[in-house]
């Protein structure tokens, strides 16, 4: 039985169409952002809490 | 290890049928449906209400990275209940297009998606707000996806009422994220969600029964039909219409808030009222919808004037006991 994976391989591996390329990187890119986000939220709320960020009463 | 073919396994025989790692064509807007956004817009809203009417006050930065966290956290839950239920949602048309059963997104990638985003979202809240937050965040996940998703909804037609409590407490996480503790009022706003939920998924449930039922689902009007499911709904909307007075009658709220909450709390009995009493068929289908819509309408209402009145710090017309 001929798959969609097995027609997509050849010598290299499998061989991304243009629309799996084009997912892919706009996964990544939203990865990305995402990580930029999160870096500079943490980096905020630790300027926020000062030197209690350590602090973390109930 | 060119040669060789990953299989996903999943826990659902549905979702393992043909299951093999092709690579993916899913985009970052397929992620984001896996957190049902607009359930996560009312998670949201309603824990912001539960935030501003704390006592104290919470650094704009922090109020907001506790929404944020708040708002991942529900939409864990919900990745967690669309892996779960894939092949329930591959029945019914509302949920057919979702990225696991439309395969989009293998259910084994969804189940680690949303058990990073769970844990995630509880030791961040954990770390940056506080510790009593975390924690009721954490149990809401492991409420709406083990106690209701796994438990409840598959066995029994009261479902909905116990499994609304997960919906309900945003605003108890709200609350604790700004004054690291749990009261009373809070409470209230809980009990308006927890008897709210029953007539606005059943509404649906009645407009989507034929659904239910194909999915081996045992909703109320799958299991008890459309009348018995009507009285129900009837019931509870008499139920809600006092219990959404109450954060005035205990003195959280001022009169603005009472008026507002005694005329929705009114249009909704009405509502059930002629969802109760429409014929069979097409005029129940309306009625219903009705419902449904106003439903939505009714607990934006009720939180936003509560979001507004604290806010502003009115307290007009509040009782003093």
């Amino acid at each position: 039985m001929v798959t969609a994976v097995d027609e997509q391989r050849d010598q290299k591996g499998i061989v991304l169409t243009p629309e799996q390329q084009k997912a892919r990187r706009q996964r990544s890119i939203a990865l990305a952002i995402l990580l930029g986000l999160l870096v500079v939220l943490f980096y905020v709320v630790t300027l926020v809490k000062g030197p209690g960020v350590l602090n973390r009463p109930l | 290890m060119q040669s060789e073919i990953t299989h996903i396994a999943s826990p659902l025989p549905a979702a393992n049928a043909g299951a093999q790692a092709v690579p993916s064509l899913a985009t970052p807007r397929d992620y984001f449906e896996l957190l049902k956004p607009r359930v996560m817009s009312l998670v949201v809203f309603t824990a912001l209400v539960g935030m501003i009417s704390a006592p104290g006050s919470i650094n704009p930065v922090l109020g907001f990275t506790a929404l944020l966290f708040i708002a991942i956290g529900a939409g864990a839950s919900g990745a967690l209940n669309m892996w779960y239920e894939a092949d329930i949602d591959a029945k019914m048309s509302r949920t057919a297009k979702r990225p696991i059963p439309q395969g989009v997104i293998a259910p084994g990638e969804v189940l680690g998606f949303a058990l990073f985003l769970a844990v995630f979202s509880v030791v961040a809240l954990g770390l940056l707000v506080n510790l009593l937050s975390a924690a009721l965040l954490a149990f809401t996940i492991f409420f709406y996806a083990v106690i209701y998703s796994i438990w409840l909804k598959p066995s029994t037609p009261q479902n909905i009422v116990i499994g609304g409590a997960a919906g309900a407490f945003p605003p108890v996480i709200g609350w604790a994220a700004t004054s690291g503790s749990v009261a009373l009022e809070p409470v209230l706003m809980f009990l308006i969600i927890f008897v709210w939920t029953p007539p606005h998924f059943w509404a649906l449930a009645l407009i989507r029964a034929d659904e239910y039922a194909r999915a081996g689902i045992p909703m109320l009007p799958v299991v008890a039909g459309d009348r018995a499911t009507r009285r129900q709904i009837l019931l509870y909307s008499w139920l809600l219409a006092p219990v959404g007075v109450l954060p005035w009658l205990f003195g959280y709220a001022s009169l603005l808030y009472a008026a507002t909450a005694i005329l929705c709390g009114a249009l909704f009995v009405l509502s059930a009222l002629r969802l109760s009493k429409a014929s069979d068929g097409a005029a129940t289908e309306k009625a219903a919808k009705h419902l449904f819509g106003f439903s939505i309408l009714y607990l934006f209402v009720l939180f936003a004037v509560l979001l507004v009145e604290k806010a502003a710090g009115w307290s007009f017309g509040q009782l003093v006991w």
